[in-house]
């Protein structure tokens, strides 16, 4: 993208918000958008900006997540739900091939490929952008490609809005990765009281952009976007450990807080399935009671669970102590090896979602912090 | 581009019974055109996949310049490996690979070969063995070590005995257990390097089977002298991809499935015998 491609931000009022839907789908997109369903903020089918959370907010602590309602405007004065954009890439469950067999036992395989539509996500968080960047190294940027995440993410148009009110649980200015989101995106809002700052991100962003009813934005508008920034960036508490976490936390794999943690921990999975960037799917068949034909799927897995490490007869991580172990220190030390940066994107859902209330902030502290030991 | 995913149809053209838990199935691609572009290096796997039941890793154990077949030595274990024990000579399974990185041959080459290998008949291994018997002159001094339990958990009696009489080549077997008309030493695998003539800085050691054999191994290898990038294993772990996508065979900062099978001592020295790694 050449930087012509981006144009200056410019202002959008409230008023018009419905005109950037509409836009979108007149431009052939499925849109989605946050909307409250069974008491948390989840990205669902938008055709009206009055489906949005207006004036919702979420208070989130571990093991905590609860919406309330204030009388305001905004319709993005929350921090997150439990879906990142990992649903709609890598889908929880699919088909990747069938086969069929003949009289003879000859066998045909045939590669399914997913229906995908053109989709554009309002309200995507810097974290998630984040988070699918590193999915992005995950399933297209080694030696093998994944075709499915592949179409779909070429299919996928995001309208971030920076992140204003972080929860409790919110980390991410501590991984560099919010709440200001950077790049990763086609259109990027920034709501104010009366409406919004707009930039574009990419070519396709720029498309959508010179469409909408758009004004100068003012010098106010500007340091007011600014102010709330920094505001969003300086109210959040938890933090990972700076210097040389990775490091310490391989050379602390004996530490005794793995297994008070273990204690704890109810080896769930739940932490693994609202983490955005975590990958792991295992395989299954589905064979037809006819024998004819059979279906070969890929669903979410976690290494929370026994059958993640079997292997001939025995269980690798036997106990919950290894799997918390495993996961903790593939997030934030072995992914460096793997990928080059960290596998955390400050999020914060594996500590509202953990129905334990496990912080990872405290435990990679207590672990590998500047004070521990 | 193919999918990495999606296997293709193979047929079993033989099926031999190595033992009563232990089978071989040659197989050839049903395509003419797959079957010509297929090639691989020992020590690389393919994902086996049974109708209906599903897939599994295996090495793949024949000669690399075998254009005719190629071959899988499975032991029944699980789901899927039981399932596939029942398929016959005729019969159609799903082939996709080879996968991985196989063991350092042309590094060998020059380099006097140990092989380390315990449990039940290592497959890995054994092609490497195969390769090494085939191509004799381009290789050095040949040590095979085989440590069982029991007597009757040794494979393959008759290519042991056959490796034994080769010139250059010394075999070394220790059954914890013997039996009757028991050939080999009786003795824990550690007390068969009493009997190694080992040249530490000409020698490439190759091992695979269980981590606590190859740990110790590798601990009398380095006091004996051998540096650790001369040290290399054969790792296994829960793999349904193969592709370094589904995530189960993490081993630290690696991928089994991509990164290995076969690594150096000295790149995973950090977690190796590491419980829950």
């Amino acid at each position: 993208m050449g930087k012509d491609a981006v144009a200056q931000t410019q202002f959008l009022q409230r008023k018009d918000l419905q005109t950037l839907l509409d836009t979108l789908i007149a431009a052939g997109y499925h849109c989605l958008g946050p909307q409250v369903r069974d008491g948390a903020i989840v990205y669902d089918v938008l055709a009206d900006v009055s489906h949005l959370p207006v004036a919702v907010h979420d208070q989130q602590a571990p093991g905590k997540y609860h919406l309330h309602y204030s009388q305001g405007l905004r319709s993005f004065a929350w921090a997150n739900g439990p879906l990142a954009l990992k649903p709609l890439l890598f889908s929880a469950r699919e088909v990747l091939w069938s086969a069929e067999r003949d009289d003879e036992g000859k066998i045909q395989f045939v590669q399914v490929k997913p229906a995908v539509q053109k989709t554009a996500v309002i309200g995507v968080r810097s974290c998630d952008l984040a988070a699918m960047r590193i999915q992005d190294q995950v399933f297209l940027e080694q030696q093998y490609k994944d075709e499915n995440y592949q179409a779909r993410r070429e299919a996928l148009f995001t309208v971030a809005v920076n992140c204003s009110h972080p929860a409790d649980t919110c980390f991410c200015a501590s991984t560099g990765d919010g709440p200001t989101a950077k790049s990763g995106y086609d259109l990027l809002l920034t709501e104010l009281d009366d409406g919004f700052l707009v930039a574009a991100g990419s070519e396709v962003g720029k498309q959508i952009f010179i469409q909408l009813p758009l004004e100068q934005a003012s010098d106010q508008q500007h340091f007011i976007a600014g102010e709330q920034a920094l505001h969003a960036e300086q109210t959040q508490t938890r933090k990972l450990p700076q210097a040389g976490l990775a490091e310490k936390l391989l050379a602390n794999l004996d530490h005794p807080r793995w297994q008070e943690v273990a204690e704890r921990c109810l080896s769930c999975g739940n932490c693994t399935m609202v983490c955005p960037t975590c990958f792991c799917h295992k395989e299954t068949e589905q064979p037809q009671l006819d024998g004819r034909s059979t279906e070969h799927l890929r669903e979410w897995d976690s290494c929370f669970t026994q059958g993640h490490s079997y292997i001939h007869g025995t269980v690798i991580r036997d106990d919950t102590e290894k799997r918390y172990r495993q996961w903790l220190s593939h997030k934030l030390a072995t992914w460096l090896q793997q990928f080059g940066n960290s596998g955390c994107v400050g999020c914060g859902r594996c500590i509202s979602w953990c129905p334990a209330a496990i912080d990872l902030t405290e435990e990679a502290n207590a672990i590998a912090g500047d004070e521990g030991d | 581009m193919t999918n990495p995913y999606t296997p293709f149809e193979a047929e079993v053209v033989e099926r031999i019974q190595e033992s009563p838990t232990i089978f071989t199935l040659r197989l050839r691609f049903t395509d003419a055109e797959q079957h010509r572009s297929y090639s691989f290096q020992p020590g690389q796997f393919n994902m086996v996949y049974l109708y209906g039941v599903g897939e599994v890793a295996i090495s793949i154990v024949s000669d690399p310049e075998d254009e005719q077949l190629y071959d899988h030595t499975i032991r029944v274990v699980g789901r899927v490996t039981r399932g596939l024990a029942q398929v016959k000579q005729g019969q159609r399974v799903g082939i996709r690979g080879p996968f991985g990185r196989g063991w350092p041959l042309d590094q060998a080459e020059g380099h006097d070969v140990l092989i380390v290998t315990g449990g039940l008949g290592c497959a890995p291994v054994v092609s490497v063995i195969n390769y090494i018997i085939s191509r004799r002159e381009r290789f050095g001094r040949l040590t095979i070590m085989q440590g069982v339990k029991h007597a009757d958990d040794l494979l393959w009696h008759e290519r042991y005995k056959l490796w034994s009489q080769m010139p250059d080549t010394q075999v070394i077997i220790a059954a914890d257990q013997g039996g009757q008309q028991w050939p080999w030493r009786i003795g824990p695998v550690i007390s068969m390097f009493d009997e190694l003539d080992l040249m530490p800085d000409r020698t490439i050691a190759m091992m695979c089977g269980p981590e606590g054999m190859m740990h110790t191994a590798i601990q009398r290898l380095q006091e004996m002298g051998m540096a650790e990038e001369m040290l290399f294993m054969s790792m296994e772990r829960n793999m349904q991809c193969a592709v370094g996508h589904c995530g189960h065979c993490q081993y630290g900062g690696k991928f089994v499935c991509k990164d290995g099978p076969v690594f150096s001592f000295n790149e995973i020295k950090d977690i190796f015998g590491k419980a829950g790694y």
